[in-house]
């Protein structure tokens, strides 16, 4: 395939549907709510009945402006709503509220850190908002439309077709689905929906400037198969094109059992959705005195707050990448940081220890069974010399199977370090008492046998004695 | 006491005011004459007597209501294309037989707010779509001037409920005459407000750029005080205006013509009735002699506004009927095998055909590859009929024309004949292209004794100076016997 691979390119465009993290829906008042009963949150705008008006949610637009902002994007001060029309049953009014001609912003941009280390810049077209349609929901009785959904703000997010591999378009999803979670523009949750990707992929012998036939992979949730589909197309598609097999303009979804590509429909011809500007909603006016209001209550993008924890907790670059690879995570962080006094330690014990062991436990920063003070508390015990760092990692892992904080687990277990002079002398006395070749030899010279008396008293200890102790009392003992 | 449903709201409002007798009395009287004349002339729909007593019996509790509220006791039709919360509301399509409303229309919310009484819902054409009443799917209505005669449409049904005096006033939507032309032609004041003047929620869109919800009366007075009450701004209608409403009725005292000029536009009489030319005539004279100047005016644009009209309207219909697809509510045809079957047996079964037609030529409109010569141009040329009238008012303060250029026709007449009955609304038409005021008042009887509507179209949002011209015209000529 490496042959192949130089001979073409691909091109690849992402189109994001992001909901909205409102308290209410675009043009009614009925909650922006997940997993409410089925038709709890409608009312008569967004079940579409006759006579029923939308009127425009503000926090919505505020919020697509925050996303604009994030992206460079040039905010039009006047863009226009404007109808989708399409037959579908979870669509009430037989159309979308959505914007086409005069989106609410274009021309932005988004760069990504690429694994070879190098910065991209992909272009955004555009974000535009748009209402979410309902859900049909299969019954056994029947097909039953829930309309929760439906009127819940949407922004779509296009980007240019700048991307050339499955890696670049995973960083690219990403660094978006990053910058909409700090910015509380969208809480990203792939499982509901709430963040959906399509990608439009086509390839091209490298060198052409034109584009070969696009395939519109649709409806794909989480990065991993984003990348996978991508890269299972961009094969599929070069093997057409090396068998003289025309490449049709389909929209395909990703199968994550077979780890394919399979075909939802042809596109014979283009959907003719008939757009026209909405006459129920006015221009929507975005003033410059509304766009500096919203700017100056913008939150923390993740670049900011990656030279932050580089600043203020003096944390390697690697590190606050790690910790500020999700908003969860780094709030998660900065609270374990002010908890302990110590963002260096804490920083080791969040990225290393704590990611690990979600990891390996298959959970999210978002349910860890350890909490963020918790963390915190098990660091300033350990800084204390309450505990020593290898019975910390004992307490953690038991803190992560039961949810206890520290202190419990510590007293229960009986794991407080011995720090007594006393006590530790008396575990030394007796591992020189029961191993007199090897104190004939460190006496002889053998200084690298230190360590070995160490590990002996802290074996001798059950590991409780504070180390930096049982180092200093073995040298003063021996020499 | 028999003759209480044929007082106007003037003298309603007066005789509560004296305690001259009960809202019940007022409502019972009006049923009265509902029962007795509503089998013949199909203006309601339906009328829920429980309801409408029941509304009277609490208004009576609360007597003291009738100093203070603007509509006390006064008993409205309401034209079923808006919606009264359990009432029916079908805009007069089987699509929407038996549904039933969820919520109240801003306009109903505020008319009850004010005292008012909803009697009933008033037939009119599917849709609104149509100048005769006869789109109906619940059979034509009849014009109470003469029963074998339309009373125009599209507000066909509130029209011929006030003429027919079962009710004092009623609400009607005007698209591109629907208040107008049926007030023509049952010799009424019917009101089409400013767009953006009063809230089209609630009420079932035809054509949201142009739809404008309006009153029907018996006397300018009348309609004025139900204009004040409905209009203003909504914060469910994006359209609606927040310039604030005057007190339209109060400052009808105060009416005079003096040092006004109307303009009007030779070109338009031609192709129209000689006694509406004659009754158009007659007019300009009375407001001459009350002190007003005529000035002729040219509107060159206007003459393409049924064009554009039947570009746009239908356009914007296509897309806000979409939402009657046998799925959610209302009618679904009872055999089918999938969605597809579904949508096309439901609307199919459900729509009559003038609506279809006007979907179908809407959908058209707004296809690719036609919406640039179409839709898109149909909107640019609306902004120049805009620019005709706002020229023609640096040269005059309203414009005349007759409402309709003939008088009641026969039912069947035009009913075969899309474009006649398109002819119908020639003088309507541009004044919704342009979102201006227009009122139509009587200006005279035909040999047939049949009603003759002036029009008046005023400035945007100048709705008080046009009630009051049309004040002065109706001091100088009377107001109609009603059959």
């Amino acid at each position: 395939m490496t042959d192949l691979n130089n001979k073409y390119e691909a091109v690849i465009g992402l189109e994001v549907h992001a909901q909205l993290l409102t308290k209410s829906k675009m043009f009614c008042s009925c909650a922006n709510q997940f997993g409410a009963a089925i038709n709890a949150n409608i009312c008569p705008v967004c079940t579409g009945q006759p006579g029923a008006l939308p009127a425009v949610n503000r926090q919505a637009i505020e919020l697509g402006v925050r996303a604009a902002m994030a992206l460079n994007c040039q905010i039009r001060n006047e863009s226009i709503f404007a109808r989708k029309n399409y037959f579908y049953p979870d669509l009430p009014k037989g159309y979308q509220i959505s914007q086409y001609e005069k989106p609410f912003c274009e021309k932005g941009s988004l760069t990504v850190r690429l694994k070879s280390g190098e910065q991209k810049q992909f272009g955004i077209t555009r974000i535009h908002f748009e209402e979410d349609a309902g859900k049909n929901v299969h019954a056994s009785h029947g097909t039953v439309v829930n309309l929760n959904r439906a009127g819940v703000p949407l922004i779509e997010i296009v980007s240019e077709p700048d991307m050339r591999t499955s890696h670049e378009a995973g960083q690219y999803l990403r660094a978006l689905h990053s910058i909409l979670q700090f910015g509380d523009i969208c809480d990203g949750n792939m499982e509901q929906g709430n963040f959906r990707c399509d990608a439009n992929i086509s390839v091209r012998k490298r060198g052409d400037s034109k584009f070969g036939t696009k395939v519109e992979l649709k409806n794909i949730n989480s990065f991993r198969f984003v990348e996978k589909a991508i890269e299972y197309e961009i094969e599929r598609q070069i093997d057409l094109v090396e068998k003289g097999e025309p490449i049709r303009q389909q929209t395909r979804t990703w199968n994550s059992s077979k780890n394919i590509t399979e075909l939802m429909r042809e596109k014979e011809s283009a959907h003719d959705y008939r757009y026209f500007p909405d006459p129920d909603l006015a221009p929507l006016v975005i003033s410059e005195a509304w766009i500096k209001s919203i700017r100056s209550q913008m939150p923390e993008m993740p670049s900011q707050v990656l030279a932050r924890f580089q600043k203020d907790y003096a944390l390697s670059e690697y590190d606050a990448g790690v910790l500020t690879a999700t908003k969860e995570l780094a709030s998660f962080y900065e609270q374990t940081a002010a908890q302990s006094k110590n963002p260096k330690a804490s920083a080791n014990w969040v990225a290393n220890e704590l990611l690990g062991r979600l990891n390996a436990a298959g959970k999210e920063i978002a349910n860890s069974p350890v909490k963020a003070q918790q963390l915190g508390d098990l660091v300033t015990r350990i800084d204390q010399g309450e505990i020593s760092g290898k019975i910390a990692k004992t307490v953690f892992e038991e803190m992560f199977l039961t949810g206890r904080n520290p202190a419990e687990i510590i007293k229960e277990k009986g794991l407080v370090q011995i720090s007594d002079t006393g006590a530790i002398e008396v575990a030394i006395d007796k591992v020189i008492a029961a191993n007199p070749s090897q104190v004939a030899d460190y006496k002889a010279g053998k200084v690298k046998l230190l360590g070995f008396f160490v590990g002996q008293v802290m074996k001798e200890t059950q590991g409780q004695a504070n180390p930096g102790m049982v180092n200093e009392l073995v040298k003063k003992k021996l020499d | 006491m028999s003759s209480l449903h044929s007082l106007d709201i003037q003298s309603l409002l007066a005789g509560y005011q004296k305690n001259d007798f009960s809202v019940q009395e007022v409502a019972k009287s009006c049923l009265e004459a509902i029962s007795k004349k509503n089998p013949q002339l199909n203006a309601l729909l339906e009328v829920s007597k429980d309801r409408v007593l029941a509304r009277a019996a609490e208004l009576d509790q609360k007597k003291s209501d009738a100093q203070r509220l603007k509509l006390f006791g006064v008993p409205i039709a309401i034209k079923d294309n808006i919606l009264v919360k359990d009432w029916q509301c079908t805009a007069g399509s089987k699509i929407l037989q038996g549904y039933r409303s969820p919520y109240t229309a801003t306009t109903v919310a505020r008319l009850e707010a004010e005292g008012a009484v909803v009697l009933g819902k008033a037939n009119c054409d599917e849709f609104a779509m149509g100048s005769s009443n006869e789109s109906s799917a619940f059979g034509p209505c009849r014009n109470p001037w003469d029963l074998e005669r339309v009373p125009g449409g599209s507000s066909g049904g509130s029209a011929a409920a006030v003429a027919g005096s079962l009710c004092p006033a009623a609400l009607g939507s005007d698209t591109g005459g629907s208040i107008r032309q049926p007030a023509s032609l049952c010799g009424l004041v019917g009101i089409k407000p400013s767009y953006g003047r009063v809230s089209r929620f609630g009420a079932i869109a035809y054509a949201s750029s142009l739809d404008q919800v309006g009153p029907l009366g018996k006397t300018v007075w009348d309609s004025a005080r139900v204009l004040e009450v409905i209009s203003g701004w909504d914060r469910f209608d994006a359209t609606t205006s927040k310039a604030p409403v005057p007190s339209y009725s109060d400052a009808l005292k105060e009416s005079t013509l003096k040092g006004l000029k109307f303009g009007f536009c030779k070109s338009w009489l031609e192709g129209v009735d000689p006694a509406v030319q004659k009754a158009f005539e007659n007019s300009m004279q009375l407001l001459k002699q009350a002190g007003a100047e005529i000035v002729e005016i040219d509107l060159p644009y206007t003459k393409y506004s049924l064009s554009v009209y039947y570009l746009i309207a239908p356009s914007e219909a296509s897309s806000n009927l979409a939402r009657y697809d046998g799925v959610h509510y209302g009618f679904r045809a009872p055999e089918f095998k999938d969605s597809e079957t579904l949508y096309n047996r439901s609307r199919g079964q459900g729509f009559g055909k003038e609506v279809k037609l006007r979907i179908m030529l809407g959908t058209y409109a707004l296809s690719a590859g036609y919406y640039d010569a179409f839709y898109l141009k149909a909107t640019q040329v609306r902004k120049m009929i805009q620019q005709d009238f706002s020229n023609a008012f640096k040269k005059c303060d309203a414009v005349l024309t007759p409402t309709s250029p003939s008088t009641a026709f026969k039912l069947g007449e035009k009913s075969d004949d899309p474009l006649k009955m398109y002819l119908s609304d020639v003088f309507t038409l541009p004044v919704n292209l342009a979102g201006l005021p227009a009122v139509s008042i009587p200006c005279g009887l035909d040999d047939l004794r049949l009603p003759i509507g002036l029009q008046i179209i005023g400035r945007p949002f100048d709705e008080l100076r046009l009630l009051q011209m049309a004040r002065v015209h109706e001091s100088l000529f009377g107001v109609l016997k009603h059959p």
